[in-house]
């Protein structure tokens, strides 16, 4: 019965290629790969409408308000009223904007967004395109966005537009390196670059209890922080906000963006967050691996999504409770901390593997780990130090 | 008509006489290190298709002659840009055609 | 290997190159170049060489169009490239384009199918860069970090003096 429910999705996609059986094999491959992708679409677009009400509504019981609740039941249908709005709003384009950049940006922006969530396993023999580098996969189509962003910056032909993808542009590449730095100890604990790999390797429970994820080993967890912390900087989320921060630069590098571009700009920012917590889900959390044993009947996509939507959830709450900070201190973070903090996860994956990958292993790399962090924490002390009061008083 | 060796060489030709037109007949110096940049890629393009259309089984030489061309080229790119910055600061000039004096 | 699939990434990856080397706003031929580097990594996966080609995308699209295009903003006192084209280089360049044309056709060896080929794997590519290619792979790692530092200085700017 479980078997069966968790397959259900291999079968209709069998019972749909059922007419096309006796095609060559070309036409095979591309009606395959088409129903993957709309299958893709389907389920990314409706969960991106879904979650973008449901973070106004979550942000405004954090601020102790309701959030939109006019639209439909619970004010569900709210995306459906904005996207009517923004379809129906007029499509202006600044007068001296380089017309064929303006316009490709977002196309582009959202393009590589998508394709990186092809690689990513959602159930079990449900990665719609399983490449065999797909981690690689990923991040070359994720660095492709930093491109997007300077030509949306650089087409709109307007100063602040400008300062803010380039401020959009360091930041995503400082916080590429730790990103892609922090997926290292699980390649080479694993021995492959391919998702599938990756989470067949996480199959299986210590005791019958503690699942075999890399979160629970002492470098899994530092590195699933340092990348979740590396999400939340390249999908341009609150606290890292700067790019778009609407207080100071209007709305960078998406300010002579409307309507229906806006739209496509607002849909690839949190099409990029659900790629990278799908990715944290992959590497570190399990896939879509049941966390008991005892758990294991309920489908494996269902255990992917309920993932997926917790790290959303952290997302939204890291939005709704910690203040923006500044483009210094994010950069000082990145290069001074999460940087020597991402070699450190490295090594101590590997003191795991050479200890024997038990507790003496989990001991010794916690050790790494903390040596390495409190010594961080003492180079890096930014704490000011004050100088005794004087006081002038007037004569 | 299945692509045998001789198109992907003609291919690789056409780019890298591209980038040599690039180069060559461009004034700023930025476009000249597209020009570069194209023609490298042409070469790796036909360092692959050799390994490819070779005697099998072979080990994956081109191959990895491509990836260290390519990490080659990156850095070969940072240092040129470094320095096109570098001339800039100092000439305020990024054409070719004035950066004709030793004298600094 | 797919004929279609060739002839379509040959005319992309052509026509963006050809737009990359004479379009004259400098803007827009980075971003042709970088459709040129995104056609020639379809090559490589046309080739059988994935690992190419992702590293490919990453390196040139991510990496150094997106130096590019900051140095274009850096040094942006002429973005056109003004003056009349170079004559002498087109002609050089036809040249050397005729020439390998007629070295490639003379030469009918070449004329040959693909043979089948094993998957080159990504676990593959790692032994061997472990293995046969450890010295080169050293001689990268420290021309890299020539390549970062040298950089670095020659952009920093002189505080100390004047």
């Amino acid at each position: 019965m479980s078997g069966s429910l968790d397959q259900i999705f291999i079968r209709i996609k069998q019972l749909l290629l059922a007419p096309v059986a006796g095609a060559p094999d070309w036409l095979m491959q591309i009606t395959s790969a088409l129903i993957n992708i709309f299958a893709l679409l389907g389920i990314f677009l409706t969960l991106f409408a879904l979650i973008s009400v449901l973070e106004r509504k979550i942000l405004g019981r954090m601020q102790n308000r309701y959030g939109p609740n006019r639209v439909g039941p619970f004010g569900l249908f709210q995306p459906v009223a904005d996207g009517i709005k923004m379809l129906i709003k007029e499509d202006i384009v600044p007068a001296r904007a380089d017309k064929v950049v303006h316009f490709l940006a977002p196309i582009l922006i959202a393009a590589t967004a998508i394709l990186a969530l092809g690689v990513i396993p959602y159930g079990r023999n449900m990665t719609p395109f399983s490449i065999d580098g797909g981690i690689l996969f990923f991040f070359a189509v994720g660095s492709t966005t930093e491109l997007a962003v300077f030509m949306a910056g650089w087409g709109s032909n307007n100063k602040f537009s400008m300062l803010g993808a380039m401020r959009a542009i360091a930041q995503m590449i400082s916080y590429e390196l730790p990103l892609i730095i922090t997926t290292f100890p699980v390649v080479m604990v694993v021995g492959a670059l391919s998702p599938d790999a990756i989470v067949a390797a996480q199959n299986g429970y210590w005791f019958g209890v503690v699942p075999h994820w890399f979160v629970t080993t002492p470098w899994g967890a530092a590195a699933f922080i340092l990348f979740f912390v590396s999400g939340l900087v390249e999908s341009n989320r609150t606290p890292f906000d700067v790019p778009e921060g609407e207080s100071e630069i209007v709305a960078g590098h998406m300010t002579e963006y409307s309507g229906f571009k806006y739209a496509t700009f607002f849909m690839a920012e949190y099409i990029g967050m659900f790629a990278i917590s799908g990715l944290a889900v992959t590497l570190f959390l399990g896939g879509w691996h049941a966390p008991i044993r005892g758990l294991e009947f309920i489908p494996s996509y269902v255990w992917f999504f309920v993932k997926l939507s917790i790290l959303l959830f952290i997302y939204i709450w890291a939005r709704g409770t910690l203040p923006r900070t500044r483009i210094d201190q994010i950069m000082n973070f990145a290069w001074k901390f999460m940087l020597p903090m991402a070699f450190t996860c490295i090594i101590a994956a590997a003191v795991w593997h050479y200890a024997g990958r038990g507790v003496a292993g989990w001991f010794w790399s916690l050790a790494v780990l903390g040596v390495v962090y409190i010594a961080l924490s003492i180079l890096l002390d930014t704490r000011k130090k004050f100088a005794t009061r004087t006081y002038r008083f007037a004569e | 008509m299945t692509p045998t060796l001789q198109l992907f060489l003609v291919v690789s030709a056409t780019l890298f006489s591209i980038g040599l037109l690039a180069a060559l007949s461009r004034r700023h110096a930025i476009f000249i290190l597209i020009g570069i940049e194209l023609m490298l890629a042409a070469a790796n393009l036909n360092f692959i298709a050799f390994w490819r259309f070779g005697p099998q089984p072979q080990p994956p030489t081109g191959v990895m002659i491509a990836i260290f061309s390519i990490a080659i080229a990156a850095a070969e790119a940072v240092v040129g840009l470094a320095m096109v910055i570098a001339v800039y600061r100092h000439y305020r000039t990024t054409n070719v055609d004035q950066l004709d004096q030793l004298k600094g | 290997m797919n004929s279609a699939a060739f002839v379509v990434i040959a005319i992309l990856t052509l026509a963006a190159a050809l737009a990359a080397a004479s379009l004259p706003k400098l803007i827009h031929a980075a971003l042709s170049f970088a459709v040129a580097f995104i056609g020639i990594a379809a090559f490589f996966f046309l080739l059988g060489a994935e690992f190419v080609g992702l590293v490919q995308v990453f390196v040139y699209v991510g990496a150094v169009a997106v130096l590019i295009v900051f140095t274009i903003l850096l040094t942006r006192r002429d973005v056109q490239d003004t003056g009349k084209p170079n004559r002498g280089g087109a002609i050089i360049a036809i040249a050397v384009f005729g020439g390998l044309l007629w070295a490639i056709l003379k030469t009918s060896a070449l004329s040959i199918a693909a043979p089948q080929i094993e998957a080159l794997t990504v676990k593959r590519i790692g032994g061997v860069l472990m293995t046969d290619y450890v010295w080169p792979l050293q001689c990268v790692g420290l021309l890299l970090t020539a390549a970062l530092i040298g950089a670095l200085i020659l952009v920093m700017e002189d505080r100390n003096e004047g």
